[in-house]
C-alpha cells in the first residue's frame, strides 16, 4: 500500500474516531497539538489502524507516535 | 465406603433486595480544578464525570457496608437470622487482616454465617454476585447478602491528576434469595493476568497507579466476548435486555461497550459515573439503585452487568432487577 493510500485511509479513521477534517489530516499535523485528539482516542485510533491495515501496535509503541506522518511511517514499515 | 452427603439446592437464585450508601461529600470538577491542574471540560471530555462522593473520616469501609447492607435486608424483607452467607467485594482495605466480611456481618445481627472478603479489583461484585448464586443453587447457603464497598480515596494519589479526578467512594449490596425461577444468569468470567500491574498499588506504595491507555485498550476491545458469553450461557439475546448496566469506570468505555452491542434507545444504560465517579466494586448496585430510583428501570427488568478491573479481571452475568 502506498504513502497516499495510507494517508487516506488514516484520514478516514481519524474522521470517524475524532472528527478531523481530512484535508486537516497531514504528515506534519501533531494528534494531540494540532488536532485536539486525546489519550484515549488514540487508542481507538489505533484499534482502527490495526482492523484496516493489519498492523499491530502495543501500547509502548503508541507512545512513540506523535504525528500522523509517524502513523504512516509506522503502517508503512510494519505492513505484511 | 461411607459417601458423602450433599444438601439440597435450590433450582435458581434471584435479587431480593437492594440497599446503597452513597458518602455525604458530593465533590464537583470545579472543587478538583482548585487544587490541580485540571478543569471541568477536560474532566467531562475524558472520563464522562461531573461530580462524585468522597468519604469523610466517620465514613467507613464497615460503616458504608452496613449502611448499603442494612438497606438491602430491609427492602428484601427478610430477617438477619435468614442470612447465612456474606461476601463483601472491596479493593481498598487499607489492611488486608482482618477482612471486615464477618464484622458487617456481626453488625447487621446476622448470626453466625459463612463471611469473606472477596478482591477482584473492580470486579469484586459480579463475581460475589456468581459465587453467593452458585452457593445458593448448590445448597450451601439458603439466603446470600453481597455487598461491594469502596474507598478509593484512600489509595488515591491526589496529586496525579489521571487517577484523582475519577476515583471515588461508596457502597452498595444486594439479598439473594432462593428461587423456583433463576433471576441470575451463569456467570461469564476471565482474567488477563500478563496485564497484572495495569492497574496496581505496588509494593511499598500507598496508592494506586492506573495504565489508562492499556486499560481502555482491553476494556473496549476484549471484553465485549465476554458481554456475549454471558447473555449466551443465559439463553437470551440483545433484543432481551432492558438494562445495561457495566462496571462506571469511564463514560467512554460504557459507550463504546453499548455501541459494539448494538444496544439501541429501548436499552437503558447506566451512566451513573456521571455522578458518582468510578467506585470500583461498589459502582454497579450503586448504578442500579439509582436507575430503580429515578424511575428508568423497573423491578422485572432483564440487567446484564459487567465488571472488569485491576488483575485483569472480567465478570458478567444477566439478572432480573429486584
Amino acid at each position: 500500500m502506498s504513502r497516499e493510500d495510507i494517508q487516506s485511509g488514516l484520514a478516514e479513521i481519524l474522521e470517524e474516531v475524532a472528527g478531523v477534517a481530512p484535508a486537516d489530516a497531514t504528515p506534519e499535523k501533531s494528534f494531540t497539538e494540532d488536532l485536539d485528539v486525546d489519550s484515549l482516542s488514540m487508542v481507538e485510533i489505533a484499534t482502527a489502524v490495526e482492523d484496516k491495515f493489519g498492523v499491530a501496535i502495543p501500547d509502548d509503541e503508541l507512545g512513540n507516535i506523535k504525528t500522523v506522518g509517524d502513523a504512516i511511517d509506522y503502517v508503512e514499515s510494519h505492513q505484511g | 465406603m461411607t459417601r458423602i452427603q450433599l444438601r439440597k439446592g435450590a433450582p435458581g437464585a434471584r435479587i431480593v433486595g437492594l440497599g446503597d450508601y452513597r458518602p455525604r461529600r458530593r465533590v464537583t470538577n470545579d472543587e478538583l480544578a482548585q487544587a490541580m491542574d485540571t478543569s471541568d471540560e477536560w474532566i467531562r471530555s475524558r472520563v464522562g464525570i461531573a461530580e462524585r462522593r468522597w468519604a469523610a473520616e466517620d465514613e467507613t469501609l464497615v460503616e458504608m457496608a452496613v449502611a448499603a447492607g442494612g438497606k438491602a435486608l430491609a427492602a428484601s424483607g427478610m430477617a438477619p437470622d435468614e442470612i447465612d452467607l456474606v461476601i463483601l467485594a472491596s479493593a481498598s482495605l487499607r489492611a488486608p487482616i482482618p477482612g471486615i466480611g464477618p464484622q458487617v456481618a456481626y453488625r447487621l445481627g446476622i448470626p453466625r454465617p459463612g463471611a469473606l472478603d472477596l478482591n477482584a479489583g473492580c470486579a469484586g461484585f459480579c463475581y460475589s454476585l456468581g459465587l453467593a448464586s452458585d452457593a445458593i443453587r448448590a445448597g450451601d447457603a439458603r439466603n446470600a447478602l453481597v455487598i461491594g464497598v469502596e474507598r478509593l480515596t484512600d489509595v488515591t494519589d491526589m496529586s496525579d491528576r489521571s487517577t484523582a479526578v475519577i476515583f471515588a467512594d461508596g457502597a452498595g449490596a444486594v439479598v439473594l434469595a432462593a428461587s423456583d425461577e433463576p433471576g441470575i444468569g451463569p456467570v461469564a468470567w476471565g482474567s488477563d493476568g500478563d496485564q497484572f500491574n495495569a492497574i496496581e498499588i505496588a509494593a511499598g506504595s500507598s496508592t494506586m497507579t492506573m495504565a489508562g491507555q492499556a486499560v481502555y485498550r482491553w476494556a473496549t476491545t476484549k471484553l465485549t466476548e465476554t458481554l456475549v458469553e454471558a447473555m449466551e450461557r443465559a439463553g437470551v439475546g440483545p433484543g432481551d435486555i432492558d438494562v445495561f448496566a457495566p462496571h462506571q469506570a469511564n463514560l467512554r468505555i460504557v459507550e463504546q461497550m453499548t455501541k459494539k452491542l448494538g444496544f439501541g434507545d429501548d436499552v437503558v444504560v447506566a451512566r451513573d459515573i456521571v455522578r458518582s465517579g468510578n467506585t470500583s466494586a461498589a459502582s454497579i448496585p450503586l448504578a442500579l439503585s439509582a436507575l430503580l430510583e429515578s424511575g428508568e428501570a423497573k423491578s422485572g427488568d432483564l440487567a446484564l452487568v459487567l465488571g472488569y478491573g485491576a488483575g485483569l479481571t472480567v465478570a458478567g452475568q444477566v439478572l432480573v432487577l429486584p
